[in-house]
């Protein structure tokens, strides 16, 4: 797909992008080369892949490892990855399987398909293909590594550049 | 002051792998004023190239090269080129460790007769026992400085220790403590305390937990005997006509192959490359590989039984915080076949940061379970169950002729299939480690399945009779007298105590015999 030269979202305001937008109705804003969020909180450009495609997957991640704390944009971050020139075939494909169950069931697309339970009746139906396989497997260091995520969980990472805990609470349990 | 010894130098002691085995064997050797060129096929890293981050860690220091699994063990699933979690560097996988320093109970060098036959269980009696090794544990326990050993104090229990104990003791479990660990809980050795930093598993940035990287490798280079030769991978033992190893061929920090003479060739690269490198070292003479007269080699393989149990509470925990695994119950460790499995297990605190969490708690899952349980990750206790897991024949390492490494060598297969004793000391484990969280109001609890093996163990095994085994009392191979093995795969059995403290001993043992074997013109 020709890349749209005033496609780069962050050039654009929140009502433009909302204008451009080809599948209301979904979580995102797609458009010609990029996936973005509908607050406008965030935008990831797509060169190789079909922005409809990495919306899927935004969606996919999501539904995957659902942490209703962690924003879309986060998920977005642990999928750009794909949009690469040496994977894209393979997401391309394991996307169109992906919705073609999504129309098995009843659904137009996967992105489509309006709740969370049946996405993930839909995903159940395919967790051992090497797509989704693929996807989960690289979410695992995609998602859970962002150091960006980490205090969401209460995670605080290193310690030593502080001092370590001695004297920052390693022992400072009180509900014991 | 670091020796270069020539290449034609047929005087030296060579020692492959510089991790717990045959980096203490090194140094004690250097000390005693043998020649000694170390091959490490790992680069040098010390406290300040650590890295405090899970990941980057892993990628930094871990044992990369291919290897592949088969057997009915999750690993073999989930982590399909990935059987072991250890290191390659200078100091081996000491600088993973986690410090936890316990000695062998009585019963345990005496499986077999301790426990009786046990059906598909290869199981003999090491040829040594407790009051043997005493003193080289009393050495061994002094180099590493482990607490509660010498005089030297506990660890401050950390939070994750603190609910560990109050379950344990709502129980009614009497041997909880924050461990036996060579991690200084006062300045010790020129090395200064813990910091509670947590990251024990990715280095050490103080040097407050020992490793073989900056303790008993620079030692050893100081006295002018050790030269380490690191980046370089042995390929080859070589022998002559008589059977006698006469050196080893290597690949060098260039991947140039160099050939390296020796007196004596002793063998520390961890319990999957220590028989790979005898079987890759088959000859027309030793059609089976080096030592391998027994069929011995590369069988037995042993991981302990392990498994973890992590528990979410209401309230925060922050795990994390502080030392990784200062904190044991041991009222387990004892053999009670009531309980319907022979030998037994230890429970240790065990923490994993939010990446190695994810990928660890339950391999391949996911949806709102699993994140669920992630969620909570602030709130989460956790412990890591070390039990003795049964030798059989079967599990073992063999060469993959379709897998090879980036010098053409054959890779290593891992296979492994669990016991049924195994299976039914994981159960109990799962069990109590479940009772002890819910005692202080777990809300939800989870068996974890083993992680990728950081305990390798019994894959060159020691033993009285020659056929049943291949090293004797010494770690010296039955078959070839100036070929050693020095790191856990001599393991008769496994115990259920954390190997490296027995690793250490065994080393500063077998380096007083090779140097007295040596002055008197034995070897
Ligand atoms: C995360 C983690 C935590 C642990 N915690 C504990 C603990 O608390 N307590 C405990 O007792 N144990 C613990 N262990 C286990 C402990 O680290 C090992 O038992 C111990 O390091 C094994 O010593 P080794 O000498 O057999 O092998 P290693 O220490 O692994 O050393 C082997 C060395 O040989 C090198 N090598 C291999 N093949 C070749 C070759 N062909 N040529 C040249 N060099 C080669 C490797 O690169 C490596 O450096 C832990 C392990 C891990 C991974
Ligand atoms: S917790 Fe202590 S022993 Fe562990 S890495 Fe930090 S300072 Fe070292």
């Amino acid at each position: 797909m020709p890349k749209d030269t005033n496609a780069d979202p962050r050039a654009m305001t929140r009502r433009q992008l909302l204008a451009r937008s080809m599948a209301a109705g979904t979580a995102f804003l797609v458009g010609a080369g990029y996936v973005a969020g509908k607050s406008g909180a965030w935008a990831l450009e797509v060169t190789t892949l079909a922005p409809g495609t990495m919306a899927t997957l935004i969606q996919m991640a999501r539904d995957i490892y659902p942490h209703d704390k962690v924003p879309d944009e986060n998920y977005a971050i642990a999928v750009k990855g794909y949009d690469d020139p040496a994977v894209s075939a393979d997401i391309e494909a394991g996307v169109a399987a992906l919705d073609a169950a999504a129309a098995e069931k009843g659904f137009g697309s996967y992105l489509g398909t309006g709740w969370e339970r049946d996405r993930v009746d839909i995903l159940r139906g395919m967790e051992d293909s090497a797509f989704f396989q693929t996807v989960r497997g690289g979410l695992v260091t995609g998602l859970y590594n962002q150091k960006a995520v980490w205090p969401i969980f209460g995670y605080e990472g290193e310690s030593y550049s502080k001092g370590g805990y001695i004297d920052r609470g390693f022992d400072d349990i009180s509900w014991l | 002051m670091t020796a270069p010894f020539d290449m034609n130098d047929d005087s030296v002691v060579v020692i492959i792998g510089t991790g717990a085995g045959g980096g203490v064997l090194a140094n004690e050797l250097a000390q005693k004023g043998v020649s000694v060129v170390s091959l490490e096929a790992g680069a040098r890293y010390l406290p300040d190239d650590y890295v405090n981050d899970e990941w980057e860690a892993f990628g930094q220091l871990s044992w990369l090269d291919p290897r592949s699994t088969s057997g009915d063990w999750r690993v073999a699933r989930d982590f399909s080129g990935l059987p072991a979690w250890i290191v390659k560097a200078v100091g081996g996988t000491s600088i993973h460790w986690a410090g936890a320093s316990l000695r062998f109970q009585e019963h345990e060098w005496k499986a077999l007769s301790s426990y009786g036959a046990v059906e598909g269980a290869n199981l003999i009696d090491w040829p040594i026992d407790a009051a043997e090794m005493a003193p080289w544990y009393d050495k061994a326990e002094e180099k590493l400085g482990v607490t509660r050993t010498g005089g030297r104090a506990g660890l401050p229990g950390n939070n994750n220790f603190k609910v560990l104990e109050a379950g344990a003791r709502a129980l009614g479990y009497k041997e909880v403590h924050t461990g036996r660990m060579a991690i200084n809980s006062a300045e010790n050795d020129d090395r200064m305390a813990c910091q509670q930093t947590g990251f024990c598993f990715q280095g050490c940035k103080w040097g407050a937990k020992w490793s073989a990287a900056y303790t008993d490798i620079p030692r050893g280079e100081a006295t002018g005997n050790l030269e380490v030769r690191e980046r370089s991978h042995v390929a080859r033992i070589l022998h002559d006509d008589t059977g006698k190893v006469t050196g080893v061929e290597y690949f060098d920090a260039d991947g140039a192959l160099q050939m390296q003479k020796a007196r004596i060739v002793c063998v520390a690269g961890n319990s999957i490359e220590s028989p790979r490198l005898l079987l890759n070292s088959a000859s027309s003479t030793f059609p089976d590989g080096l030592a391998n007269s027994s069929g011995q080699v590369g069988r037995n393989y042993m991981r302990h039984l392990t498994g973890s149990v992590y528990a979410t509470f209401d309230k925060p925990v922050r795990m994390w915080r502080g030392t990784t695994m200062a904190g044991i119950i041991q009222d387990e460790a004892r053999h009670d076949p009531s309980r319907g499995f022979v030998g037994g297990y230890e429970m240790e605190t065990l923490s994993l940061g939010l990446p190695f969490m994810a990928a660890f708690l339950d391999p391949g899952g996911w949806g709102r379970e699993f994140a669920t349980a992630l969620d909570s990750y602030e709130n989460m206790a956790g412990l890591w169950i070390v039990g003795e897991d049964m030798p059989q024949e079967t599990n073992r390492v063999t060469l993959n002729a379709d897998l090879v490494d980036a010098y053409g060598l054959p890779a290593a297969n891992v296979h492994s299939d669990n016991h049924a004793n195994d299976l039914a000391m994981r159960a109990h484990a799962y069990a109590q480690g479940k009772a002890i969280y819910e005692a202080v109001g777990a809300t939800r609890t989870f068996p974890t399945p083993p992680y990728p093996s950081t305990h390798n163990l019994g894959t060159n095994r020691m033993s009285e009779n020659a056929r049943d085994g291949v090293v004797n009392r010494w770690g010296q191979s039955h078959d070839i007298a100036n070929l050693f093995v020095s790191d856990g795969s001599q393991f008769t059995t496994g115990a259920s105590e954390n190997p490296t403290l027995t690793i250490v001993a065994l080393a500063i043992r077998q380096a007083d015999h090779i140097a007295s074997e040596m002055s008197a013109g034995n070897l």
